[in-house]
């Protein structure tokens, strides 16, 4: 048997960062460009061990805004690239995440929070880049945001992440928290052959009548890479279908945007994921995710000990926003309850779609998420 | 004289994007020029080749030339074209900027690159003065010239650029200007048959803004400075390598052998792979 | 006189120096005059013409006095200028 293996089959004890970097393994990344920071440095460290072993490139960049720059011209060499961070490298992405939405480059970015604003708690957890993650470039674009709330999860969810970038052909990002991302559970790799893999779609004409951001019917344009003789041009700049700059043409700027937007937005269906739990009868209803989750899960088992009737709506993608499923929950509960380690992020967006429920915010900031008694009182209170 | 002959290099040029959008005499068009013709002489597998540009006017250099090429926000460029030359080594990988995006903003990605000397082209435009928003003062313009921004005087030390990438590590460092047509083409091409991380600084003529503001009012006059000023120095100190009023430094200042970073990542990748297969028996 | 400029070249029949084929693509000039200028044989002037760009482009004065050094080609930032050499029918 050979002593490399890329897929590591098997049930292990590890931790959240190491489950994430194997899960990108698994997902096919062969190149991942860093800088370390606290707490995603592990992911780093990590894949500086494997990706030579598997002939993939680990590269230190001098700092994120290059590590972020460096993933989409793999992605655009033709390799699945990665890069891992926390708050602080996060916000230095900012202007290469617009770009790689704007050229359409498929790649995860990994932002396991800790503590912020700025330097903050590097040590500690925190729900508090949600909204950066949608709204952190400049400009107008649907992006796509998953998050885990287990070991198991950094591994399936970063698979899930480099399947949907290249499906649609955009930056998806990861948003662990310290907590997911450093404890140790147990995971379960499977078979290779048993992981669903999904690579970007490529031109099938050749390259003289290739026209590089031509969308098909699901608004996704088949991806061409360096190299294979189509000589094409991409430009962070407002540009045509043919990919040339079109900066004074209002026309086009209106339908690229609208595109780039509309390209998350329509296939969302496709897109988000969620958990419900006891949802079918629920009169009070917990939308969490992340590490708040678990608590949140604990929580709404000892209100039914109680006789009340709760549920809980875990949402695994935070973008696109799962509407629909808040929706049809607030519809049915007397009230929501939303537990975030931050002071009021997607709390904002269930409101908005829960119309006339009520929504109960519970806001938590520092070294431990809520605890579930917390967040049993809110139900409690709530029913 | 006959005009029905389209211009020899124009299969290296995107005919519908041309022409391009550079003033009259401006620099860039005849850093282009002596690109593509070092293509020419080269013969290069234009398949094999992916322009990088950052944000200025030397920018737009990606969208005219006819081989992959990619335009990257404003200082990215090196960081960019690493992940490029690292993921598919194959590639001749060209970065084609501008002094306010390679050393200003872009400074900290240039010393890091020359550093780990991947094997990353850059040829730099250097005009003095950030052109494409309408002439300010930069990381290489001169003591005391007027800009935009320094309407007094400049009271910044510029960098020298050819210094600043000796210092760094760069495996071939050169300066001409936008007269020495030939040389620079002939530094162009001998940087795309090299290995590891290559710098050629062309001087520039920027004449509506920078040489406007600073008494060359064409492009003609700021030819004229370079030819009365520059003498070729090669392999002389880079570090008094200077641009002045008086002398302009030109010639190839550094030229030697060094492992690229991507062959010392190919030859660590075999080493570790036969270790394995060692210990599996 | 020194022998060397009194006699021509010994093989002056069989040695042709070259001619140029003086390519203008008028429309493209932006009348930064760098071929005018630099031209070691002037061989071009400013024309009285008016092109598309408004600009005066060059105009041929003699082309039989072109070398084909080729500096126009190299210089000409806007691609307008190209010298092709043209097969060459007499001694020089």
């Amino acid at each position: 048997m050979p002593k490399i293996r890329s897929v590591l089959t098997g049930a292990h004890f590890m931790n959240g960062d190491v489950a994430c970097a194997e899960g990108a393994i698994a997902a096919g990344c062969r190149f991942f460009a860093g800088y370390p920071i606290t707490p995603a440095t592990e992911i780093a460290e990590h894949l500086s061990q494997r990706m030579p072993e598997l002939g993939g490139i680990y590269v230190q960049m001098e700092d994120e805004i290059a590590s972020m720059a460096a993933i989409i011209g793999a992605s655009y060499s033709g390799l699945k690239a990665m890069t891992a961070t926390s708050g602080p490298g996060f916000s230095l992405m900012q202007e290469n995440i617009g770009l790689a939405v704007m050229t359409e480059a498929p790649c995860v970015v990994v932002d396991v929070m800790r503590g912020g604003p700025s330097t903050g708690q590097p040590t500690m957890p925190g729900q508090q880049d949600v909204m950066q993650a949608k709204w952190g470039s400049h400009g107008d674009y649907g992006i796509i945001a998953l998050t885990p709330s287990s070991v198991q999860e950094m591994f399936d969810l970063t698979v899930e992440a480099f399947n949907l970038s290249e499906a649609y052909r955009v930056p998806a990002l990861l948003m662990g928290d310290e907590i997911v991302a450093h404890m140790w559970e147990k995971v379960v790799i499977p078979p290779a052959d048993k992981i669903k893999i999904v690579n970007r779609k490529k031109p099938n004409v050749p390259p003289e009548n290739y026209v590089p951001f031509m969308p098909d019917d699901d608004l996704v344009p088949p991806m061409a890479c360096f190299g294979e003789g189509y000589h094409f041009h991409a430009t962070g700049l407002t540009h045509d279908e043919h990919g040339y700059p079109q900066t004074s043409s209002s026309e086009v700027q209106s339908r690229l945007v609208r595109r780039l937007c509309e390209k998350i937005q329509r296939n969302s269906d496709k897109i988000v994921k969620v958990e419900e739990v006891m949802l079918k009868d629920a009169d009070v209803v917990v939308v969490a995710y992340g590490i708040v989750a678990r608590a949140a899960l604990s929580a709404i088992r000892r209100a039914r000990d109680k006789g009340i009737k709760a549920g809980l709506l875990r949402l695994i993608t935070l973008w696109p926003f799962p509407e629909k499923n808040v929706v049809r929950v607030a519809e049915q509960v007397k009230a929501i309850v939303v537990p975030e380690m931050n002071c009021g992020q997607l709390v904002r967006e269930v409101e908005r779609a829960a119309r006339e429920t009520p929504v109960v915010f519970l806001s938590k900031l520092g070294e431990e998420p809520h605890t579930p008694m917390e967040i049993f009182e809110a139900i409690r209170r709530s029913s | 004289m006959v005009q029905e002959m389209a211009h020899p290099f124009s299969k290296y040029l995107r005919a519908e994007v041309m022409p391009h959008i550079w003033c009259s005499g401006c620099g860039n068009g005849v850093v282009l020029n002596c690109f593509v013709h070092a293509l020419d002489e080269l013969q290069m597998d234009l398949d094999k080749l992916v322009v990088v540009s950052g944000i200025g006017c030397i920018g737009r250099t990606a969208g005219y030339t006819n081989t992959d090429s990619f335009h990257t926000t404003h200082g990215r460029a090196l960081a960019f074209a690493t992940g490029v030359k690292l993921a598919n080594p194959e590639l001749e990988v060209v970065v084609i900027s501008g002094d306010g995006d390679l050393f200003a903003i872009g400074g900290n990605h240039f010393i890091h690159a020359a550093r780990r000397n991947v094997g990353i082209k850059v040829l730099c435009a250097n005009n003095l003065n950030y052109g494409m928003t309408g002439g300010q003062q930069g990381p290489t313009t001169p003591l005391e010239s007027i800009t935009t921004t320094s309407p007094y005087g400049s009271i910044e030390h510029p960098f020298n650029l050819v210094h600043l990438a000796a210092a760094s590590g760069a495996t071939y460092v050169a300066r001409w200007t936008a007269l020495h047509v030939r040389r620079l083409t002939q530094s162009i091409k001998k940087m795309l048959q090299k290995e590891g991380f290559c710098f050629v600084e062309v001087l520039s003529p920027c004449p509506e803004i920078f040489g406007r503001y600073n008494k060359m009012r064409s492009g003609l006059e700021m030819m004229a400075w370079f030819k009365r000023a520059s003498v070729v120095e090669s392999f002389s100190d880079p570090s008094k390598a200077e641009i002045t009023a008086e002398k302009i430094a030109v010639g190839e200042f550094v030229d030697m052998e060094k492992l690229s970073y991507e062959k010392m990542l190919h030859e660590k990748i075999s080493k570790i792979n036969e270790k394995a297969m060692e210990e599996v028996g | 006189m020194p022998e060397r400029i009194r006699h021509a070249p010994l093989d002056k029949e069989k040695v042709k120096s070259a001619r140029g084929e003086i390519h203008l693509l008028k429309d493209e000039c932006k009348g930064c005059g760098y071929c005018i200028e630099f031209c070691p044989k002037k061989v071009l002037e400013e024309s009285d013409e008016i092109n598309a760009r408004g600009v005066h482009p060059p105009k041929i004065v003699d082309e039989s006095k072109c070398i084909v050094c080729g500096f126009c080609t190299a210089v000409c930032p806007d691609f307008a200028i190209f010298v092709v050499e043209k097969p060459n029918k007499g001694g020089s």
